[in-house]
């Protein structure tokens, strides 16, 4: 598969992990990115609180070099893919406004090809299947709050993509590394973009409502597909905390750094070394706890029986003591009958052996001890004759 | 703000103004049944001094001088919930976007947010690109807050995060022209 490739600003700048990634991302999947030549920043917010046609104007530069290209736009930023997204539909849906935006260019633009975000690439042209047979270090273990922001999922008539209230695309993605992706209420929810700057007493609120519903939903990481968010998430998190008087540290990645270190990059290819909110350790954790997986059979056989060895050992102990101090009432416990019960309270105290056997069976399975206490009373009685 | 408004016959020039804004939004603001689930949803509605309900309807009432004029209009992220949750189709997100537009061309604007923006946008027309480091300072020293941020800037370095010096496009020209043409066919910038 062969794409237009739209890098945008912060890839070059704060994002850098995320075009480091990307990249990878491209070719650990056979995905070729053709970087549109001497492209231009796509007027984000500040256009298009500005002036409409320059809001149009300033993607469509882009677009037709792209469409020129014969090939569809990859937009890893939320914000230029919403831009561009923007710039499509109306000019395909305002023929008016399309001849000033060709003015504007001094160039033809028609939008015959459609911008894809990460999201959509991934799940609709690449397919998580395909990602899955990719996979070589499973994120096992992994707790993620998958969150998805304002601009990948909205207007849906933009985008035309994925939920706008409860998306999934992102979990599944996750799902397909290995991860385990928490449900949680603020997936959609707005981290605040540039408030953050303009109004921080806004923004800093908003920033602290994602932090805190992602921790108190149970996640031990965050994930996300837009440089924006990830700005306001890894790097103000150490402001938002002293802010708030509060402790979060929960690291934040991009999907496709998951991506590239799931299916065999270290963090360090992909730049997940250069986050505000250290981000390697948590990693390493997982991979030391699925590097031993003996351990982990040991761990589940203990809690399937519902106790250690130590416990096991322990309740053992005390029905051998049992057995020394009050043979008769230990013997009754495992045979109805007087007489034969009275040949085992005999067996027990000659033959220790025997004696820890059965106090070993009884702290595991009571009836397993019983067959076998018959089957030395009926072996001492055939004995005796 | 004093939420006291004047109810007078709307003037003629006033009239001219609302089908404008609503065409430009490409929505229509007599759809809207005050439910407020907007305002409900919306993640910065709290800091609003008019809620996103509520500036719909002063547009409703003719007032659009007082809707132009609320801290609202900057305090939307334009994160669109609004739009996506409004059960009549009303584009809120688009009709703010369309306000502070207006705002800007009459001169009633949000002094921050309008330096961060004149500062983005110069930034585009000179380089073609965003050049973060440079677009911080240039904002800090507009707004007269020297230190805002500064505790970044150093980490965003030793990171990799941010160059030394902005990267600038081979087609300066174009871009230029590109913001030429726009104030031509009656664009703001």
């Amino acid at each position: 598969m062969k794409l237009a490739y739209y890098p945008g600003c912060s890839l070059d700048g704060s994002g850098v992990e995320y075009g480091l990634s990307v990249k990878r991302m491209a070719e650990l999947l056979n995905v070729e990115l053709c970087e549109i030549d001497d492209w231009n920043c796509c007027g984000a917010t500040s256009a298009h609180n500005t002036d409409k046609l320059l809001s149009l104007a300033l993607p469509a530069r882009n677009l037709a070099k792209a469409e020129k290209m014969g090939m569809d736009t990859l937009a890893p930023c939320a914000a230029c893919y919403n831009r561009f997204r923007h710039t499509e539909h109306t000019v395909r849906h305002d023929s008016e406004m399309r001849s000033k935006v060709e003015k504007a260019i001094d160039m033809e633009y028609q939008a015959a090809n459609e911008t894809l975000s990460v999201l959509d690439l991934l799940t609709s042209k690449v397919g998580t299947d395909n990602i899955r047979s990719q996979v070589v270090k499973p994120l096992q273990g992994m707790k993620a709050a998958c969150y998805y922001g304002c601009l990948l999922v909205r207007p849906k008539e933009i985008t035309g993509f994925d939920d706008e209230e409860n998306p999934h695309t992102m979990d599944d993605i996750m799902q397909a590394l290995g991860a385990e992706t928490i449900d949680w209420s603020h997936k959609t929810e707005c981290c605040g973009a540039s408030l953050a700057t303009s109004r921080p007493d806004v923004g800093g609120k908003m920033i602290y409502e994602i932090l805190r519903n992602a921790s108190e939903a149970g996640a031990e990481c965050i994930v996300t597909a837009c440089p924006l968010c990830m700005m306001n998430l890894d790097m103000r998190q150490a402001g938002t905390e002293k802010k708030f008087n509060t402790k979060f540290n929960i690291p934040v990645y991009y999907v496709t750094e998951l991506l590239a270190i799931a299916c065999g990059d270290s963090p360090q290819t992909v730049g997940t070394h250069r986050h505000f909110v250290e981000a390697v350790k948590y990693l390493e954790n997982l991979s030391t706890a699925a590097a031993s997986p003996a351990e982990t059979v040991r761990e589940e056989a203990k809690t399937e029986n519902g106790e250690s060895d130590e416990a096991l050992q322990k309740k053992i102990n005390a029905l051998t003591i049992g057995f020394q101090k009050n043979p008769a009432k230990m013997a009754a416990r495992l045979i109805a009958e007087e007489e034969k019960a009275a040949i085992l309270v005999e067996i027990v105290s000659s033959d220790e052996k025997k004696l820890a056997k059965l106090a070993s069976l009884m702290a595991t399975d009571n009836d397993k001890a019983a067959k076998a206490a018959q089957a030395y009373v009926a072996a001492e009685i055939k004995k005796r004759g | 703000m004093d939420k006291t408004v004047t109810l007078l016959p709307v003037k003629d020039d006033h009239k001219a103004v609302l089908p404008r804004l609503q065409n430009e939004a490409g929505t229509d603001i007599k759809l809207c049944y005050q439910c407020g689930k907007c305002s409900a949803g919306c993640p910065a509605g709290s800091a609003m001094d008019y809620t996103p309900r509520q500036i719909i309807r002063l547009l409703q009432l003719d007032l659009v001088d007082e809707a132009l004029s609320a801290e609202s209009i900057w305090i939307c992220a334009t994160c669109e919930t609004c739009s996506a949750r409004c059960p009549r189709g009303v584009d809120i997100a688009s009709l703010m976007d369309t306000l502070r537009r207006e705002a800007l061309k009459q001169g009633k604007l949000e002094k921050k947010v309008a330096a961060f923006n004149r500062a983005f946008l110069g930034c585009v027309k000179n380089y073609g690109k965003i050049y973060e480091l440079g677009l911080m300072l240039q904002y800090n020293i507009a707004t007269g807050q020297f230190l805002k941020d500064a505790d970044l800037g150093l980490p965003m370095m030793t990171r990799g995060k941010v160059g030394i010096l902005p990267e600038t496009i081979k087609g300066r020209d174009e871009m230029k022209q590109i913001f030429a043409r726009v104030k031509q066919m009656g664009g703001e910038q």
